[in-house]
């Protein structure tokens, strides 16, 4: 549109489906710009229905009012980059009613905030490397670290027992499993940890290694749980398994997203292939029916039922994906290193447009339970259905650098943070005018002004 | 839609730059005839008065002891401004009125000299010869060299223009005040200062001398004084004697500021005057307390000095001047604060009284002048505001009263200086160098038949004649309180209509050569003391009624409206007056204060039959605002005959009402409107608190207004951009030269909405890439344009954040934006409009956006329009509300709507937040389609 200004000269070098400027669906006409972080903005994490916690590269936290967009508080303790941010849920039989998070940080210290007060609760400094994963086992009351090694503390921050060094990388991921265990993302190997709680024979705490899973053929990106069977692991050179919660065996395998279709142009194709990373899966999201993969620059739907992918969006941004998720109504929210955030829609598709899927996606090898004839009928069931699809309906543009990572608000709207060291607030504009009338008249009424004529 | 070959120029850029825009001619049958002295170089205003000075100009004077009357300085101090005006003879004039002999010395009674805190007097007084007519304010300053201690000074607004002086009293005495009690501050510091010196020295000569009695005492131990010890003693004596004097009288100066505070509630002097100090030069920007404190401590160095035994006090020595008797910085303030008030007064006082109407109106608009207003001017306004005084209680006036009472603008124009009555008021004549008085004196007449004092008066003024003076005083005011105690409420003699006075100075004219007219004095806060009444026995007493004893202001107010006006109304007035009762209505508008139209003052003899008529057409509403607007508004085509008064607008009644005095007064060649008369009444604020803009800001407007007039002129698309800056979408104006993009970022500045009071959304050049902030913080921006790869960024910044902004590019005239189709803008610039002037253009848009922040405010404050009316109503019955309330009740088509919700929006945040200014309003957004248009 703008090209008569720039010179007519360069094409926008993104491939990436573009909506205009016409969006008739997108709901965010309202933007503030929260200025706090002075470098990379890399975590979000909400705190209850109306406040957020910002993390990043300068090591503050901010604590910030999700409807306002007023800064409640700053935090500062880490002396270098946060590298790991969670809340601690309160547990109901504690009096401490206040909501509390953990943030860890690359000066090698863990930080137990409470975010009401913005006071620094405890502080544990003893670790020999850079915690780069936080869980907090509820059940148990524990938490974990998973740096170097793994490590299990209380509510106290108590150190309760830590496994030997692991390796040098760290573990990237930790995710809590059924039976008392978790799944840590090590390098290419998934770990499988067992803690072992203090019985009447032992009073100690035990962490044990049960299970080590060497199917990933690159570094693991991404760990997450799906549902109370499964659990989905995506690597750097686009193979995501999904295992089964229990037995850790492999239910599914896709690793061929970066399949050239003949379909597609074949220029582009080789344009992908040439760069690895289009291909790692950053970030999945999940629902009861489908996983959302974020793989390289595209978006993946893959549904769990059939153990095919349902529709796809090869490039859906014109770089890496880095954070997905879905919202209540069918629609799903991508943000990239792009500086751009969009909005999907998963619709049916039409029978007359059928976006030719590559057979290669639905390539699968059978283990475990599925078998190879189970997956011949689906294939074709495949080609004569017809897949869903993803329909750009908006997109938000503001931040000048990567988007790392959004919140999504049900009253408030949704939250980015970016590169940019900006955090931008998205709102519905004809929602956020209701509400200023609203609050317009009820201050008329605080001053007297508003009286009804009788 | 509109691409671009569709709306390619109408015109070419160059037509334009070489000639200005060319209006077809007017058939003969419409051309009016040229004003015949506008080859003179004349304005239709201009007073062919016989005035020897050129403008306005202020005199101060001192009445000296040594050489009687004598100018001391003029600001500006331009002998071209003041021309062949005889000042020397000037001073002679307005010092000779000082009513309020200052009195200091020994009283009788009093052992030691007595300070009197003389409040200042205010004159107006009018030279018929020399065609001046001056405010006068006379003040007197402390010398102890001095005799009696004082030192009377005036200050003089001297004008051409009667009726600027008489109109603009109340301000001129409030921002004299200001002036006189910045000097007499500095003045009471060097006063304390040079009695802490002469104390030193009279220790000092104490001790000496107490040493040499001694001495003598030690050397002659006879048993006798001799006559040089007599002597001694004799001079120690008095050395002490003058030591407890100075004492006291230090005592005295040290208590005033503490006396005065307690003494007056609204003692502007010292507050006004460290609030001045706040903007003044940060040297005495000290607090009240510090300032009182530290006032009066002497400085520490100063060696004493032995006095002589014989005073010095004769005609030879130097007198001080003003700028020693007077610490330095306060001399230089008040000389600022002087040269602000000449600003101030500049102009034709239609002028002064348009902009000071339009500033109470504004003032009244406090949720929505900030929108469109000069931040600057809206702080001024806020800031007096917070300092006005409480209105002074009168019996003549009411209460202030309730928004609902009264929704007519609150404006005052002076008739508050000629409502009341006069009381005994000692007038001191002096005639050259003082000594002959002269004390006429009219007796007090409290009920009489008015023409007989008119008789009476025109008597006491033969009598003067003989004398070769002529003095007329035409209006005094005395301060409320002491109205109150005054027995006497008979109001003023001669009625203040322009022509009623007009033809008075005429007739005096004839009859002296050399006449002076005090048209009015006002000690205003200026309590005269009891003690210093009764030492004036035989003080004039002008009294006067024309009607009821109590009905002095309706008078006044009856003579502002202009007589064709009143011709025009008679026959309703005669209607009403027949139908009220008139005694009644009398009643009633003495505690109203309510005249809206009344009858002119013809002649002195028809004041007898002085009706006041109720208000008619300014219909009182019972609520703060009201919601039963008119639909005409519906209509977005109507003509802009009632552009001027956009307050008004929403109410059909009145409507017609500002239309009709529009019209009349655009009628009137007079300059006090009917609508100012009207919006005086009610009023119960100093006028003192509205700032002519000054002609910086003037010329500015008019410079922004010329610039916005050509860019409408030379680009077809104009509308659509300033579309954009209404409806809040950033507007950049990318160019590679400075000056013309900095140009044309200020022309469009006017039509960008403020967030708030305190910065315009406007940046005017700026050279690295945007930020998505900035399209928060800015909705005008002037981008440079580099030829630079360098400026890639810029430019691709600007492509990415497209949604958000309207481009202009005026390297390649193209405008990228969104489609615009309303009716609003157009009108709001009409590249075919008639304007001229930028700042005729200027005004033009003011009004337009005024009338636009009424709408806004309307829909705003629409309690149904906002929240569903019940439970169940959906979000979408709410905005269909919404849209057809803007579409048929403000008439507003496609995409004006926006314009106001923007508005809207802007006005709902401005109302909540809390702190305001502190935070930028979200941006809001519109996925709309921009289109490229390109000449």
């Amino acid at each position: 549109m703008l090209r008569w200004l720039i010179g007519g000269g360069r094409e926008p070098q993104g491939l990436a489906e573009t909506i205009g400027e016409e969006q008739t669906q997108n709901p965010y006409t309202e933007l503030l710009v929260l200025k706090a972080h002075h470098d990379i903005v890399r975590f979000l994490v909400q705190l209850d229905e109306y406040r957020f916690a910002s993390a990043g590269d300068d090591g503050i936290v901010v604590v910030w009012n999700a409807q306002t967009g007023e800064k409640l508080l700053e935090l500062n303790g880490h002396t270098q980059k946060i590298t790991a941010f969670i809340t601690f849920p309160s547990l109901e039989a504690c009096e401490e009613k206040n909501q509390l998070m953990l943030t860890a940080s690359s000066d090698r210290t863990v930080i137990l905030w409470d975010c009401d007060t913005g006071r620094q609760v405890r502080k544990v400094s003893c670790f020999q490397s850079t915690v780069k994963c936080l869980i907090v086992l509820q059940r148990r009351d524990v938490w974990l670290s998973g740096g170097n090694d793994l490590c299990v503390w209380n509510r106290k921050l108590d150190l309760l027992c830590k496994t030997s060094h692991l390796s040098d990388t760290g573990i990237s991921a930790l995710i809590e499993i059924p039976k008392n265990c978790v799944v840590a993302a090590v390098g290419k190997e998934l770990i499988i940890f067992q803690l072992v709680a203090p019985t009447e024979e032992s009073l100690e705490w035990d962490i044990l290694e049960i299970k080590r899973l060497l199917d990933h053929q690159d570094n693991i990106l991404s760990l997450v749980n799906v549902n109370d069977l499964s659990f989905i692991t995506g690597s750097h050179v686009g193979e995501m398994i999904i295992w089964d919660i229990l037995d850790w065996t492999m239910q599914a395998c896709e690793c061929n997203f970066w399949d050239p279709s003949p379909q597609l142009d074949t220029q582009q194709e080789i344009k992908l292939c040439q760069k690895p990373n289009d291909i790692s899966i950053h970030h999945f999201t999940w629902d009861e029916e489908n996983v959302f993969a974020a793989v390289g620059r595209g978006l993946y739907v893959y549904n769990l039922q059939m153990k095919r992918v349902i529709a796809c969006q090869k490039t859906a941004h014109d770089s890496s994906v880095l954070h997905v998720a879905k919202l209540p109504n069918r629609q799903l929210i991508s943000c990239s290193e792009d500086g751009s955030v969009r909005i999907w829609e998963l619709r049916e598709k039409q029978q007359l447009a059928v976006e030719p899927v590559p057979t290669g996606f639905f390539n699968m090898w059978g283990f475990g339970r599925v078998n190879k004839q189970a997956s011949q009928p689906i294939k074709k069931q495949q080609e004569n259905a017809t897949p869903c699809s993803l329909e750009l309906i908006g997109d938000l543009i503001g931040h000048s650098s990567s988007v790392e990572m959004f919140l999504y608000f049900e009253d408030h709207g949704l939250v980015t943070c970016s590169a940019d060291h900006l955090i931008i607030l998205w709102k519905n504009g004809e929602r956020e005018s209701g509400l200023r009338s609203l609050k317009l008249f009820q201050k008329l009424e605080e001053n007297g002004d508003l009286y009804l004529a009788v | 839609m509109i691409s671009a070959p569709d709306v390619v120029a109408f015109t070419k850029e160059e037509e334009y730059e070489e000639e200005p825009y060319n209006e077809p001619a007017l058939p003969e049958e419409y051309s009016v005839p040229l004003f015949p002295f506008a080859s003179q170089g004349a304005n239709p205003w201009s007073k062919l008065s016989g005035a020897k000075f050129s403008r306005d100009f202020i005199l101060i004077s001192e009445f000296s002891e040594q050489v009687g009357p004598q100018p001391l300085l003029t600001i500006p101090n331009d002998t071209k401004v003041f021309g062949t005006f005889d000042l020397n003879y000037f001073s002679l004039r307005i010092m000779s009125v000082d009513y309020q002999a200052s009195f200091v010395g020994h009283p009788p009674g009093s052992a030691y000299p007595k300070l009197n805190f003389v409040e200042d007097s205010k004159v107006v007084l009018g030279d018929s010869k020399e065609g001046a007519f001056a405010y006068v304010h006379h003040l007197t300053l402390y010398d102890l060299e001095a005799r009696g201690f004082v030192r009377p000074f005036c200050m003089a607004y001297i004008s051409a223009d009667q009726h600027k002086i008489m109109q603009q009293f109340q301000e001129l005495s409030a921002e004299f005040s200001k002036a006189s009690e910045c000097l007499k501050t500095g003045n009471r510091k060097a006063f304390a200062g040079e009695l802490e010196k002469k104390l030193k020295d009279l220790d000092y000569t104490r001790t000496v001398l107490h040493t040499e009695t001694e001495i003598q005492k030690k050397a002659n131990d006879k048993g006798f004084y001799s006559s040089q010890a007599i002597e001694k003693a004799n001079e120690l004596a008095s050395v002490e004697k003058s030591i407890i004097e100075h004492q006291d009288l230090l005592k005295q100066i040290r208590s005033y500021p503490h006396r005065k505070l307690k003494g007056s509630a609204l003692c502007s002097g010292e507050m006004e005057h460290t609030q001045d100090q706040a903007s003044q030069p940060a040297t005495t920007s000290n607090t009240d307390e510090s300032a009182a404190t530290d006032l009066y401590t002497c400085r520490p160095a100063y060696t004493p000095k032995l006095i002589k035994a014989k005073s010095t006090k004769c005609f030879d020595k130097k007198l001080k001047t003003l700028e020693e008797l007077c610490d330095t910085e306060y001399f230089t303030q008040t000389l600022a604060q002087l040269s602000h008030i000449e600003h101030m007064f500049r102009g034709d006082l239609c002028y002064l009284l348009t902009s000071q109407i339009d500033r109470a109106l504004l003032k009244q608009q406090h949720i929505t002048n900030f929108l469109f207003e000069d931040f600057v001017e809206v702080d001024d306004r806020v800031v007096e505001k917070q300092e006005s005084t409480p209105p002074k209680p009168s019996p003549g006036r009411p209460p202030s009263r309730s928004l609902e009472e009264c929704p007519i603008p609150q404006v005052l124009i002076s008739v508050g200086s000629y409502k009341s009555s006069v009381e005994s008021v000692p007038i001191k004549m002096e005639q050259e160098l003082g000594d002959e008085y002269r004390e006429a004196e009219v007796t007090e007449m409290s009920s009489f038949d008015p023409q007989e004092s008119l008789d009476y008066l025109d008597m006491d003024m033969k009598g003067s004649i003989s004398s070769g003076e002529s003095i007329e005083v035409l209006g005094t005011e005395k301060s409320t309180s002491v109205l109150a105690k005054s027995d006497s409420q008979a109001s003023l003699t001669v009625p203040l209509s322009p022509q009623v006075v007009r033809s008075k100075v005429v007739s005096h004219r004839t009859i002296s050569e050399d006449s002076i007219e005090v048209l009015s004095t006002c000690p205003s806060e200026a309590l005269i003391p009891d003690d210093f009444k009764a030492s004036y026995p035989s003080a004039i007493n002008e009294e006067e009624s024309y009607a009821d004893d109590s009905e002095g202001a309706i008078h006044f107010q009856a003579s502002v409206s202009p007589p064709e006006l009143g011709e025009a109304e008679e026959g309703s007035l005669e209607n009403t007056s027949s139908q009220a009762d008139s005694s009644c209505c009398i009643g009633k508008e003495s505690e109203s204060l309510r005249v809206p139209l009344s009858t002119p003052a013809h002649t002195p003899s028809d004041q007898d039959g002085v009706v006041s008529i109720p208000p008619q057409r300014y219909r009182q509403k019972d609520q703060g605002f009201h919601v039963d607007f008119a639909v005409e508004n519906a209509n977005p085509s109507q003509d802009n005959s009632s552009e001027g008064f956009p307050a008004y607008e929403l109410d059909p009644e009145r409507l017609l009402a500002s239309r009709d005095v529009s019209k009349s007064s655009l009628d009137n060649s007079d300059t006090t409107s009917n609508l100012s008369s009207i919006a005086s009444t009610s009023s119960d604020r100093t006028p003192s608190s509205a700032y002519p803009p000054g002609p910086s800001s003037e010329r500015h407007k008019k410079r922004a207004g010329q610039n916005a007039l050509k860019f409408i002129r030379q680009y077809p698309f104009a509308h659509p951009a300033i579309y954009s800056l209404l409806s809040g979408r950033t507007l950049v104006v990318l160019g590679e030269d400075e000056a013309i993009v900095r140009k044309l970022v200020t022309a469009l500045s006017i039509f960008v909405p403020n967030h708030s009071h305190h910065a315009k959304p406007v940046k005017h050049w700026i050279s690295s890439p945007l930020h998505i902030t900035d399209f928060q913080k800015w909705k005008l921006i002037g981008l440079q344009r580099v030829a630079s790869p360098a400026s890639a960024g810029t430019l691709h910044a600007l492509s990415r954040y497209s949604r958000y902004t309207s481009v202009l590019d005026l390297d390649n005239r193209a405008l990228r934006c969104p489609l615009y189709r309303g009716t609003l803008v157009p009108r709001l610039a009409d590249h075919r409009t008639q304007i001229k002037r930028g700042s005729t253009y200027y005004l033009h848009v003011q009004s337009m956006l005024t009338q636009l922040c009424s709408k806004a405010f309307l829909y705003t404050f629409c309690h149904h329009l906002h929240l569903p009316a019940h439970d169940k109503e959906t979000e979408e019955l709410v905005a269909s509300r919404q849209a057809s309330f803007l579409k048929l009740n403000l008439g507003l088509v496609n995409e004006d709507a926006k314009v106001v919700q923007y508005l809207a929006e802007l006005l709902k945040l401005h109302y909540t937040q809390e702190a305001p200014g502190t935070s930028h309003p979200t941006l809001r957004f519109d996925y709309v389609p921009s289109f490229l248009y390109k000449i």
